[in-house]
């Protein structure tokens, strides 16, 4: 998906961008940065917020966009606004280089984002496909409807009555095949009526991307009652999927129908220099910009207070998911019922009765803008976040996979291994990198402790990078990337990310203090660091992003780092602002089940990274 | 963040309150502007089609989609009755005749001859909105329901469970920072809206439910007696339709944590009347928080009160503290420095001092107060 692909609200400005203002419309709050042109780079120079104003009492979200600058504009001293007006372009040609910006761009997910319902026929296969097209358009699936779904009719009817989605995209069939099912669906849909969320004026947005002979029965049946388009098929033939054209119409009728709809986008559209985009396709670019540029395998997490939204790039296949309830203010109740207390107990270092931490995260769910104060309070939060952070990426794995149903030929070889199709395409040894963004991971007060939550909830496998974005501003350099790369590519290299450093784990378990590797390590200033890593021990060596190691790592008999159990393994890292880690804790991770013994190894680890302020 | 402050709850002795009540989905409106009513009055009403259900026609008689035309007895948008005949198909023999009996009352929404489907509809239900809260039509938004107007007494909680409901207010304990126990409650309270202090547990729930009291305030419940009451972990903070009995409103949060003074002061002075209240609550953008609304009667009450907007958190403001570990004291801002300041976190924000009613002072981040609202 490419901005280039989008119809533009309007056409790209001709003269030279150095000074850019952008902003993302989240459910909650909307944040402003202010771009420059420092010399030969683009930085980005300020940061303003304001709560956004979609709902009652002001019903307009430019209100907290125009709030948000202002905030800029106080802290920079430029002038951006004249009234409810931003002023393009900048006036330095006029001798004033302190008024105006060039351009101004905008993502956003306030009103709840962009919510869909989806249809399929087979759940597992054009199900599925027509989910993962809908979510890399940055939508929220509020529930998926197949012929096999195990639904009765009715059942499908009163679903579909009683969502209120801002889309519907419809997927089934093959080019060619039956179009029986198909059909019957867009009857039940026709029969429910569905209502839009947003106003009652107007017919609720169709994207129909099945079978194509069925194009004529379905516009007969939905031609009236919805504001029907027609994509390409999404599964033209079961061996592929082809999700390109449905993502486009998506975000055509996002802006075209739904985006109208919300209070005070048509003014935020009229504002824009380029299509507004919802938040999560912004940061997918992002996310798919820089796998291809460094050729990696990446995965990312945006951890925020409602959703988690996890991508990631395998291969040169992208994927999004959005975990909708896990989240760490308004859904932190829900990481709770879904982790269940014992796995949100594992990770916090000391103990507490489960009627306090239960009636504690009630409390922040009741007052989801509240902060921690005390460590302990901080401990449990990161503690949350860790499942989170676990249970949106087992999400992800689950819909981020290779296409089922797909027949596969198999040879002589293959006759002792059963692998089904439909395989996950996330392999965490395959990884090169995870990139973390979302208030608990972007403002933790310890740079070790996001790396150490994200390691912690994923198990990285052998050699992995990490980082985090900086201050949240991956949405503002995806919608600028779709404008001006070089600009999104040079804010994003020396201000959004910041490199945490490596993480090298060892596959394999053993017992606490035994062998797991032996380690050499030569560090930059030539001084090598050798010793043992046991199971249960994290150590920690300081190195910086720009500075590299050569790391050797000779493991035990049934350990393996890629190569194979009991093989060597040398290879050069970089670092980051914590460093470089070497995880022997064991693959899969295993925590003591009894609480004193837990609590011991968790101040362990935690006190050999340096994870917390002493005398915690 | 030179525009924003954490909202509060607000807790005042008189406000107007306009509340709309809009039907889902198009129908008539039953008042007029300026006309009085009353929580039970019915102020619109719509008619929610009927269920659909779906009978495969094709399957049943065994023959092509594309041929049911000539098989049905009853054809779109026809009527019928539970066992009338839909199809039937025309064998030489009668003894093969098979009939396809309607499984419902309502009328024939569609016939498909691409699938062989025919879909029916249930008649109508009449839905009737009701007023809510005793009052004024202030404004009619046609075909869709009508605005509210009332003045009254308004406490809005933290969270609640359950819908809109109304009774009469009685105290069921004498100071606010007494638990509400299962013996305190009575045959008398039925239909009544019972105010506890700090805390109830699950047998006063139980208990009330039993006594059909239809509403419950208090400060706090413990999580897990939520949990046990509702029969699942509650996830999200989006409530409001839950069935549960009563309509139970938390002042404060979780845990026992004695009710505010001003709340249990205002609600004791208007034990007796007539209160509308809603565990509705929402915590997401456009908060919707539940509420106990006490219309005043009488002539004062046509008076409009003037709504004043804050501007800011300023010194004396009552705040209560919405974080452990001093989570639920109430006190005054007794100051406001402006530079951030390091809390035990390490993490560096803004601050502000809160003075106790003993006198002692402590340091809290702005994110972690919230101030009480309402004259």
């Amino acid at each position: 998906m490419t901005a280039a692909q989008q119809s533009p609200a309007t056409s790209n400005p001709t003269h030279p961008l150095n000074v850019i203002v952008a902003t993302d419309c989240g459910s909650t709050t909307t944040k402003a940065i202010l771009i420059e042109k420092v010399g030969n780079e683009y930085r980005q120079t300020y940061r303003g917020e304001a709560p956004t104003t979609v709902e009652a009492p002001f019903e307009d979200v430019t209100r907290g966009v125009l709030n948000a600058i202002a905030e800029i504009e106080e802290l920079s001293g430029r002038t951006i606004l004249d009234g409810d007006r931003i002023i393009t372009p900048n006036q330095a040609a006029q001798g004033d280089p302190k008024r105006g910006v060039d351009i101004y761009v905008s993502t956003s997910s306030a009103g709840g984002g962009l919510q869909m319902m989806v249809t399929g026929v087979v759940q597992n296969m054009t199900g599925e496909s027509a989910q993962r097209a809908a979510l890399g358009a940055g939508a929220i699936v509020i529930d998926v409807l197949a012929s096999n779904d195990g639904r009765l009719p009715y059942e499908k009817i009163e679903r579909i009555r009683t969502m209120r989605p801002d889309m519907i995209l419809m997927s089934g069939g093959t080019d060619g095949g039956a179009v029986t099912h198909v059909v019957e669906m867009a009857e039940y849909i026709a029969a429910a009526e569905p209502r839009p969320r947003f106003g009652s004026t107007y017919r609720l947005p169709l994207v129909y991307a099945g079978n194509k002979d069925a194009q004529p029965q379905v516009n007969k049946i939905l031609g009236e009652k919805t504001a029907l388009e027609f994509a390409d098929n999404i599964r033209p033939v079961l061996e592929r999927e082809n999700l390109a054209p449905a993502r486009n119409k998506i975000h055509d009728l996002f802006l075209e129908h739904v985006m109208q709809q919300a209070p005070g986008y048509k003014k935020l559209i009229e504002m824009a220099d380029a299509p507004i985009m919802p938040t999560p396709a912004a940061v997918g670019v992002i996310m798919e910009t820089i796998a291809k540029r460094e050729g990696i395998n990446l995965i990312g997490v945006d951890i925020g207070g409602a959703t988690t939204d996890v991508f990631s790039v395998f291969g040169g296949l992208f994927n999004r998911t959005v975990s909708a309830n896990l989240g760490m203010s308004y859904s932190i109740s829900n990481v709770l019922a879904e982790a269940g207390l014992d796995n949100i107990m594992r990770w916090v270092p000391f103990t507490i009765d489960e009627q306090t931490l239960r009636n504690r995260i009630k409390n922040k769910m009741v007052r989801p803008t509240t902060i921690p104060q005390s460590l302990d309070e901080l401990q449990i939060e990161h503690a949350i976040a860790r499942e989170a952070l676990r249970l949106a990426l087992i999400h992800h794995k689950s819909l981020a996979t290779g296409l089922k149903g797909v027949q596969q030929e198999r040879t002589i070889s293959d006759v002792f291994e059963q692998r089904t199709s439909g395989k996950t395409l996330i392999d965490l040894l395959k990884l090169d990198l995870i990139v973390g963004s979302g208030g608990i991971l972007s403002h933790a007060p310890r740079r070790i402790q996001s790396m150490l939550m994200m390691v912690d909830a994923y198990e990285p496998l052998g050699v992995t990078t990490l980082s985090v974005d900086s201050i949240f501003m991956m949405p503002h350099l995806g919608v600028l990337s779709t404008v001006n790369e070089q600009a999104a590519t040079d804010v994003f290299v020396r201000d959004c990310m910041v490199y945490l450093g490596t993480c090298i784990a060892p596959i394999g378990q053993g017992k606490d203090g035994e062998r797991c590797a032996d380690y050499e390590v030569a560090l930059p200033d030539g001084h090598i660091e050798k010793g043992t890593l046991a199971f249960g021990d994290l150590k920690l060596f300081s190195l910086t992003r720009e500075q590299h190691a050569t790391v050797t790592l000779q493991p035990s008999k049934q350990v393996d780092l890629g190569e194979g159990p009991g093989q060597s393994f040398t290879r050069t890292v970089t670092g980051g602002v914590v460093g470089l880690m070497l995880d022997g804790r064991g693959r899969p991770l295993q925590l003591p089940t009894e609480q004193a013994a837990r609590v011991a190894m968790l101040t362990r680890w935690y006190n050999a990274v340096g994870l917390y302020p002493k005398g915690s | 963040m030179a525009h924003s402050y954490t909202p509060g709850l607000t807790v005042t002795e008189r406000t107007t309150v306009r509340r709309r009540r809009i039907l889902p989905l198009p129908g008539s409106v039953l008042v007029q502007v300026g006309d009085a009513v009353r929580a039970d009055t019915a102020v619109a009403r719509a008619e929610l089609p009927g269920k659909v259900v779906p009978l495969n026609l094709a399957n049943q008689l065994g023959i092509a989609p594309d041929e049911i035309n000539d098989y049905l007895v009853k054809k779109e948008k026809d009527s019928v009755q539970k066992d009338d005949v839909l199809a039937e198909n025309k064998p030489f023999i009668k003894w093969f005749k098979t009939e396809i009996r309607s499984p419902i009352t309502g009328k024939v929404e569609s016939v498909s001859t691409i699938t062989g489907q025919i879909l029916l509809r249930e008649p109508p239900r009449v839905l009737e909105l009701r007023g809510y809260i005793d009052g004024v039509v202030a404004e009619v938004h046609p075909e869709q329901g009508v605005t509210v107007e009332s003045t009254c007494s308004l406490v809005q909680g933290i969270f609640g469970i359950g819908g809109e409901t109304s009774g009469e207010l009685v105290m069921g304990v004498k100071a606010p920072d007494q638990p509400l126990l299962p013996e305190q409650l009575n045959a008398s309270m039925k239909g009544k809206v019972v105010v506890g202090g700090a805390f109830l547990s699950a047998a006063t729930m139980a208990r009330a439910k039993e006594l059909g009291i239809v509403g419950l305030v208090v400060g706090g419940i413990h999580d897990k007696d939520l949990r046990a009451l509702l029969g699942y972990d509650l996830g999200v903070a989006i409530t409001g339709t839950e069935q549960v009995g009563f309509t139970l409103i938390l002042t404060e949060g979780f845990g026992t944590i004695p009710m505010a003074p001003k709340t249990f002061a205002l609600l004791s002075a208007h034990a007796g009347q007539k209160a509308s209240i809603s565990g509705a609550t929402q915590i997401r953008a456009g908060v919707i928080r539940p509420e106990i609304i006490i219309p005043h009667s009488g002539p004062a009450a046509a008076t409009k009160v003037a709504q004043t907007e804050r501007e800011g958190i300023q010194l004396g403001d009552p705040v209560r503290v919405i974080r452990d570990p001093l989570f639920g004291k109430i006190g005054a801002v007794s100051g406001l420095p402006s530079e951030l300041r390091a809390i035990p976190t390490e993490s560096e924000v803004r601050v502000l001092e809160v003075r106790f009613p003993d006198g002692t002072t402590t340091v809290v981040p702005r994110a972690n107060i919230e101030v009480i609202e309402g004259a």
